[in-house]
């Protein structure tokens, strides 16, 4: 064999290889969608949607609670968890060396790596424990706890990628450095954050360890945020490790919603960033 | 207003450093008004760091010192109180790059405009339309002021930012090698520019391009290892020189 045969079939076996991994790495998500599907989709309904649950033996009745009470604590989370992430990431990325920001970058990569249910447990300390009862801001503040750092390091990333140029033309012109970071540098990379703040409410939304000493759950809607809420991963929870049948294909439908809301946020981190940068050419 | 007689800029016994290096050493001479004058000099040879000393863009780098003193139209730049944005407005600067926005063509040029509350929001369109106009790019943009700027040539991109630039009416316009990512037929349209330009405005060039200082410029300065060797009108720079080190330079024998 020449040279350049033996160059096309060693590119031909890598390419190969790395098909292979492209595969096994899809898999999973695929075989996880089908058996959701397959499980979950014969038990959803108008009153899956609407209702809340009735009791065990009992057929019909939702998850309505658990909707909505996710929709109330992840958006709570969102709303104190991201205006601090943002912040700070802007701010490590505008000032790489500043000490602080040196500090701030350490400790997010630890949270980043620190198991949500540590997370969980450390929001029961500090305001389960305190209050003397479970509700709905604790999860919302162990799930901000856990957004936080994931959005300060995506915002310091995405601020990073703007060209230096750009910073030097709205200097040029003129600009004072916090306006030229806001208005040139930021909303440069908008569509960035947009996804990166989408992605980590996806993220949170799933998350169940730190719910469980927070929020609790509940059997019935509740939309007072003092009070213990249910909320879709607890419900996964609760049902897929009841004793019922009828549960089970309650938790396997729950299961699928939860992906479907996960599936619509991160789709939605697409659309923002393929909109915003289809302009820049 | 400012003195009307005082130089565009005047450098006295100027200098820089950052950190322990030392860029620029002793700099003297007066650059005219309306006028284009050229910087040329070998690679690191501070003429870009002059440039930017002129609307502090050097501040960006961190342990940066000036000395001696530095004048735009007979004030000093150097202070350390000085208003910062209000030399920029006054003192525009054009990049090696283009570096447009990622915004529309308008506010591309509206930018420096809206921030300096030069125009009312009705005064606004009028403006963008004199300053492209100047860059010699209204005619082909005018049907498309709303497009994306990065849609545009890299040599109108230049072009759009010479008008962003101006629409800030500064006095001074500082271009750091302009031409240097453009084609020839681009780089061509870019000197016209620029001799229509001084009319109104005085502008420093620093350019790698020896062709292009004495096609375009009025008056040369040859910088080197941190130092201005010479500093003449452009003829006498490249047909006469007076430092030998100078000719060896403009003859291609180093740099």
């Amino acid at each position: 064999m020449n040279r350049l045969g033996w160059r096309r079939w060693k590119s031909r076996v890598m390419v190969g290889l790395m098909m292979v991994a492209v595969v096994v790495a899809v898999a999973p998500l695929v075989m996880i969608l089908a058996t959701l599907v397959a499980r979950g989709a014969g038990s959803l309904n108008l009153a899956f949607f609407t209702q809340i649950p009735v009791p065990a033996g009992e057929t019909g009745g939702g998850v309505a609670h658990a909707i909505v009470g996710t929709l109330l604590i992840v958006g709570t989370a969102a709303l104190l968890g991201l205006p601090i992430g943002i912040g700070a990431g802007i701010y490590c990325a505008e000032y790489p060396t500043a000490r602080l920001a040196v500090v701030a970058r350490f400790v997010a990569d630890v949270m980043n790596g620190t198991p949500s249910i540590v997370v969980g447990v450390f929001a029961w300390t500090l305001i389960v424990d305190v209050q003397k009862h479970f509700s709905g801001l604790a999860g919302s503040a162990a799930l901000a706890m856990l957004m936080v750092p994931m959005v300060l390091r995506t915002t310091e990333e995405m601020v990073r990628l703007v060209p230096h140029s750009l910073r030097e033309a709205a200097l040029a012109l003129g600009y004072p450095r916090w306006r030229t970071s806001l208005s040139v540098v930021v909303r440069t990379c908008l569509p960035g954050i947009v996804t990166g703040s989408l992605l980590a409410i996806a993220r949170i939304a799933g998350e169940t360890a730190p719910l469980l000493f927070t929020a609790l759950g509940s059997q019935f809607m509740s939309r007072d945020l003092d009070q213990p809420m249910a909320a879709l991963p607890l419900t996964v929870f609760t049902y897929a490790t009841g004793p019922y049948d009828d549960w089970h294909r309650i938790a396997w439908a729950t299961a699928l919603v939860l992906i479907l809301v996960v599936l619509v946020l991160s789709l939605l981190a697409r659309l923002a960033t393929r909109q915003r940068f289809g302009s820049r050419g | 207003m400012s003195d009307q007689r005082s130089p565009a800029v005047e450098a006295r016994g100027f200098s820089f450093s950052y950190g322990p290096r030392q860029a620029l050493f002793d700099i003297s001479f007066a650059l005219d008004r309306r006028a284009v004058t050229a910087i040329i000099g070998p690679s690191g040879c501070g003429k870009s760091t002059f440039l930017r000393s002129i609307n502090r863009m050097n501040d960006l780098i961190d342990g940066h010192r000036y000395g001696g003193d530095l004048l735009v139209e007979g004030k000093s730049v150097l202070g350390a109180r000085l208003d910062l944005v209000s030399l920029r407005r006054r003192v525009g600067m054009v990049f090696q790059r283009p570096n447009p926005f990622p915004k529309s063509i308008f506010d591309n040029v509206a930018y420096g405009a809206k921030l300096n509350a030069l125009a009312s929001r009705q005064e606004l369109p009028a403006l963008v339309e004199n300053s492209l106009k100047q860059a010699a790019l209204w005619d082909e943009v005018k049907d498309r002021l709303d497009q994306p700027a990065t849609g545009l040539s890299g040599g109108q991109q230049q072009r759009l930012c010479i008008a962003r630039a101006l629409g800030n009416s500064p006095d001074l316009l500082l271009m750091d090698e302009p031409c240097s990512a453009l084609d020839p037929i681009a780089t061509q349209r870019i000197e016209e520019l620029l001799v229509e330009l001084k009319e109104r405005y005085s502008i420093v060039i620093v350019t790698h391009n020896m062709q292009q200082a004495a096609r375009i410029s009025d008056k040369t300065a040859f910088f080197d290892g941190g130092r201005l060797i010479e500093y003449g009108v452009t003829e006498q720079i490249f047909t006469a020189p007076a430092v030998e080190r100078t000719e060896a330079y403009i003859t291609g024998r180093f740099g």
